[in-house]
């Protein structure tokens, strides 16, 4: 799960990772006000959306007094902010933050993370401040410091020393790195995250280290231990279709084509997106309807890949193991008599109960078209959607 | 012959009694799986289906001599589960539960390094070896005894792969689902390994998906190592970078992890790679015909 970075900030003052001082505000006389309080020279005004390079798509500005701060404030509020990460859709901003100006020295770049290849969190650091990572580690991997964290012994700070002074940082400076990296540690162990990014971390020419912007998303397998953390959830910044598929524990992610799929299994459902591809069309849609799936959460299913006006045609491929081929014909029969059948529907099943599954489907009186094999659906769907493109 | 399990394998089923457990250890012991105990905290010294029940591993495992535990726990203690069945040096644990938090498996991978146990998954389908042992959720009808070993990253293309060969009449020595979350007991890399040590597995299907490098080392081990044939397949060419799909392992970062990447690094190491996900079972058909080459 995704959130914001003024609720990443917070979480990082919680465990005593410095940041600049700052408010989240919804209206620009908030931001007004705030920038009187904050008093500085120079305020800072955040577009707050799930995306980063909100700075290239012109969702950060600087602000020399509160009534520049009132008037970046509504110009920004409202505007529909489009960033290399947001795609050519993007984002309402609703939220900004406005932060006090800091006098900065330096740029650094400090993350942690699980890798997955050592199976454990790796703290990661970089001289290259402000540059996304990933451009780091393709033009310049030796750049990248790297120190494993051994769940067992936590962050020790002869790890925090290998870093701060391959970062060039000064001597007096790594007295201050090493509490302020391992209070980072805590924060991503303590809220269970798979991600905590500072980017820039930035020196000051007072001698502070201060995290200027922050990153966290948390695993979405522990939310179940943090009821707080989960009701940070900005349902606003997720596709509408994937908010009313997560109510009913489906794997739904929107994508841009017109063929609608409904899969049992996280696999088969990226090889049936695969499928379609190379029958010549494209997948409007990954969904998973899970192993043990209902006739409920089928029908739900069905519903959310029917609203979706994109869609020309509907492929159902099924490998009935635990989830039945009979559940999962009986959940199509009654979402397609419940919503009409206005687009063709092709079903692939195999497994569990695929005769009596078929069975159903035939007795509907509904116009279905049963595939055999997965090539075969895709065949029938793409050329009933409109064809290849 | 089959790797890891065979008609000999005593299996522990931990969290029995649970809607999961109490299903799925019948269907095992219908397929002819030995089930010689369920562990649930609490219910120790009962029968659950003629199952005896303990209330901890270490003496399921006393008792028993069980040489292998599967477990049905729900997220939040499965971790838990499996840390007791490395503790009670249980050989092999196949853990199907998904959804168990990252960090919680970064603890239990540290217990598994010099430990007795194998662990597979967890979020995984189990481990099969067709007409001797099931250790899963797979529907057991569609398999069928023979000598191609199936290692794959998720379930139910799995039973599509498996489904395929069975269709053709090719038999199949050992089926591992290994699962799909980013940290995982056992990797392409050992399954492969297990598969090229055994002498009655001829031929190799690797299915894997976007995320992570762990095709990319099986491949690497088996252009240096295996003379069998491997047919291969990557899911997920068309995922969008970013997005976790399903998996909690199936994620594209920063560019990396891509199936494009994947099918590269395996083509050279001389894997039959195929783009369709309905071409598995021809592609080891077309394999077996050729004379040994590899």
């Amino acid at each position: 799960m995704k959130i914001h970075e003024y609720q990443a900030k917070e979480i990082f003052r919680r465990f005593g990772v410095p940041t600049p001082r700052g408010e989240m505000v919804t209206t620009p006389e908030q931001a007004r006000a705030v920038a009187q309080k904050l008093g500085t020279p120079v305020v800072v005004v955040k577009a707050q959306i799930h995306a980063g390079g909100r700075g290239k798509g012109g969702g950060v500005k600087l602000a020399r007094s509160a009534d520049e701060a009132q008037q970046l404030a509504s110009k920004i509020l409202g505007m529909n902010l489009i960033t290399p990460q947001t795609g050519p859709g993007g984002r309402i901003v609703r939220r900004l933050l406005i932060e006090e100006g800091l006098d900065i020295k330096r740029e650094l770049y400090l993350s942690i993370l699980i890798d997955r290849a050592v199976e454990a969190p790796v703290i990661m650091a970089s001289a290259a401040g402000g540059m996304e990572i990933e451009e780091v580690a393709h033009s310049n991997p030796e750049a990248i410091l790297k120190e494993t964290i051994r769940p067992a012994v936590g962050l020790q700070p002869y790890q925090v020393r290998k870093l701060a002074f391959g970062l060039g940082l000064s001597a007096d400076l790594i007295g201050v790195a090493t509490p302020f990296f391992q209070a980072l540690y805590r924060a991503f162990l303590e809220t269970d995250a798979s991600l905590v990014e500072i980017n820039p971390l930035v020196v000051t020419g007072d001698g502070r280290l201060i995290a200027l912007d922050a990153k966290v998303n948390f695993d979405d397998n522990a939310l179940y231990r943090h009821k707080d953390l989960a009701e940070l959830r900005d349902l606003d910044e997720e596709e509408p279709l994937e908010v009313e598929a997560s109510k009913y524990k489906l794997n739904y992610i929107k994508l841009d084509g017109t063929v609608g799929c409904m899969v049992n299994g996280a696999g088969l459902a990226m090889a049936t997106m695969d499928i379609i591809k190379l029958a010549g069309g494209s997948p409007a849609n990954f969904l998973d309807v899970g192993g043990g799936a209902s006739a409920d959460q089928v029908k739900s299913a069905f519903k959310i890949l029917m609203s979706d006006s994109a869609v020309r045609g509907v492929f159902i491929n099924v490998f009935g193991g635990i989830l039945r081929c009979d559940v999962l014909a009986t959940g199509v029969v009654n979402a397609a008599r419940d919503l009409g059948l206005k687009l063709p529907v092709v079903v692939r099943m195999e497994g569990t109960n695929v005769e009596q599954g078929r069975q159903i489907l035939r007795d509907s009186g509904l116009n279905f078209t049963i595939a055999e094999g997965m090539k075969d659906g895709a065949d029938k769907v793409v050329r009933l959607a409109g064809g290849a493109q | 012959m089959s790797v890891l399990i065979n008609e000999r394998t005593k299996v522990i089923v931990q969290g029995l009694t649970g809607r999961e457990g109490s299903f799925h250890a019948q269907q095992m012991v219908a397929y002819g799986s030995k089930v010689v105990a369920g562990v649930t905290p609490g219910k120790g010294g009962t029968l659950h289906n003629e199952i005896p029940v303990f209330d901890t591993v270490a003496e399921a495992a006393k008792v028993t001599h069980a040489d292998a535990s599967i477990i049905f726990v729900p997220p939040p203690y499965a971790a838990d589960a499996v840390l007791e069945a490395i503790d009670a040096q249980i050989p092999l644990v196949v853990c199907i539960t998904e959804g168990i938090p990252t960090i919680d498996m970064v603890r239990v991978a540290a217990a598994l390094r010099g430990s007795a146990t194998r662990l597979i998954g967890p979020n995984c389908p189990g481990i099969i070896s067709p007409g001797k042992c099931k250790m899963g959720i797979m529907p057991g009808q569609i398999h069928k005894a023979g000598n191609v070993g199936v290692v794959s990253r998720s379930g139910t293309l799995t039973y599509e792969a498996v489904g395929q060969l069975t269709h053709l009449g090719i038999g199949q020595s050992t089926c591992i689902g290994i699962g799909g979350d980013p940290i995982i007991g056992t990797s392409f890399l050992d399954a492969v390994r297990l598969f090229n040590e055994d002498p009655d597995t001829h031929a190799i299907v690797m299915i894997g998906e976007i995320g992570g490098n762990a095709e990319q080392q099986a491949a690497e081990y088996i252009g240096a190592n295996v003379r069998k044939p491997v047919v291969g397949f990557v899911a997920g060419q068309t995922a969008p970078p970013g997005r976790r799909m399903g998996h909690a392992g199936a994620i594209i970062s920063g560019g990396t992890g891509t199936a494009k990447e994947k099918y590269e690094v395996m083509a050279k190491a001389g894997i039959h790679c195929i783009a369709s996900p309905a071409d598995i079972g021809q592609a080891i058909a077309a394999e077996l015909r050729k004379p040994a080459t590899r």
